[in-house]
């Protein structure tokens, strides 16, 4: 993966594969304690203690149609590369969170990248279900709920192409300066 | 910067729009491999392409949603479409620059871009 947006939206499928109706997407940066940390928390139907003790193993999927599973592996990798770990907790019936930390200004960070595209691309392609989306950058917080959109819309879906592209031009213009924080050297 | 309450005109804007292409049996589906494989080799900014094309030519039949993996990765991002009465369209190593054509030519004008298709690419 070429950024860690692309790690985030590749993870959170995983939550709407689960089931999940809330989806919580979280990116907290903070400069001084040299600090990324990106954060995938569902309510899906989370996941039995075996199968969470070999969800990182490449050669493990749920799938039946193939017999490799990269997502998890790839997210580790990347945190571990860059100063950071992943954690995953989960429960059978309640949800899994899964949180990768990232050391700022570490050689090996690859880039955040375009979060707002990945956010909108699960909007947009998950209309019938809710993401909350929080960024948290030295203190300022910014934070869109699609059950908050979904109000105002009063029926159009959230899968419209005009409504992703207003979300997409929103996001950017509202996270643009907390994210780009994250380019610490 | 933009605000919430500029969702409500594009809301009202869209509103006729929007129910008729739901409803349409004449809806056109166009569906981009967004599982890991389809990421990892870009298949987000070519979502982003079609979602913008067919917003910016008011495109009024069409959907652009994700599917997951379909099994031949090596020719990621892999892109579907399904029009009514017609056979799916596979286009392969899809980009954003290609959006255009396939929009124009495919959606809009009923012939496919044939040398984008996966048919194209296995020979």
């Amino acid at each position: 993966m070429q950024e860690l947006s692309m790690n985030l939206l590749d993870i959170a499928q995983n939550s709407v594969a689960a089931g999940s109706k809330l989806t919580e997407i979280t990116v907290l940066i903070d400069t001084a304690r040299r600090s990324l940390v990106l954060r995938i928390a569902d309510c899906g139907k989370g996941m039995s203690e075996e199968t969470l003790r070999r969800v990182t193993d490449p050669f493990y999927t749920t799938r039946t149609t193939r017999k490799v599973g990269l997502g998890l592996p790839l997210f580790r990798e990347a945190a571990e590369t860059a100063g950071g770990k992943m954690t995953i907790r989960s429960k059978e019936g309640v949800g899994t969170t899964v949180e990768a930390s990232f050391e700022l200004g570490n050689i090996d960070l690859p880039p955040l990248g375009d979060v707002p595209g990945s956010i909108v691309n699960l909007v947009q392609c998950n209309p019938e279900l809710d993401f909350i989306f929080r960024v948290e950058s030295d203190g300022e917080t910014f934070c869109m709920d699609t059950r908050e959109i979904r109000g105002i819309l009063q029926g159009v879906p959230l899968s419209s192409p005009e409504v992703a592209l207003f979300l997409r031009e929103y996001l950017e213009e509202h996270t643009e300066n907390l994210l780009k924080r994250s380019n610490l050297i | 910067m933009k605000s919430l309450e500029e969702l409500a005109a594009i809301r009202d804007r869209m509103k006729n729009i929007v129910n008729t292409r739901e409803a349409d049996e004449n809806n056109i589906r166009i569906a981009v491999g967004m599982a890991t494989c389809g990421i990892a080799a870009g298949a987000r900014p070519v979502l982003n392409a079609f979602t913008e094309e067919i917003a910016r030519r008011e495109v009024p039949h069409v959907t652009v949603t994700q599917t997951g993996c379909i099994g031949i990765c090596q020719y990621e991002p892999v892109v579907e479409v399904f029009a009514p009465g017609k056979d799916k369209v596979t286009y392969v190593k899809m980009t954003p620059e290609k959006v255009a054509r396939v929009v124009s030519e495919h959606i809009l004008g009923g012939v496919p871009v044939a040398e984008y298709t996966i048919g194209a690419a296995q020979r």
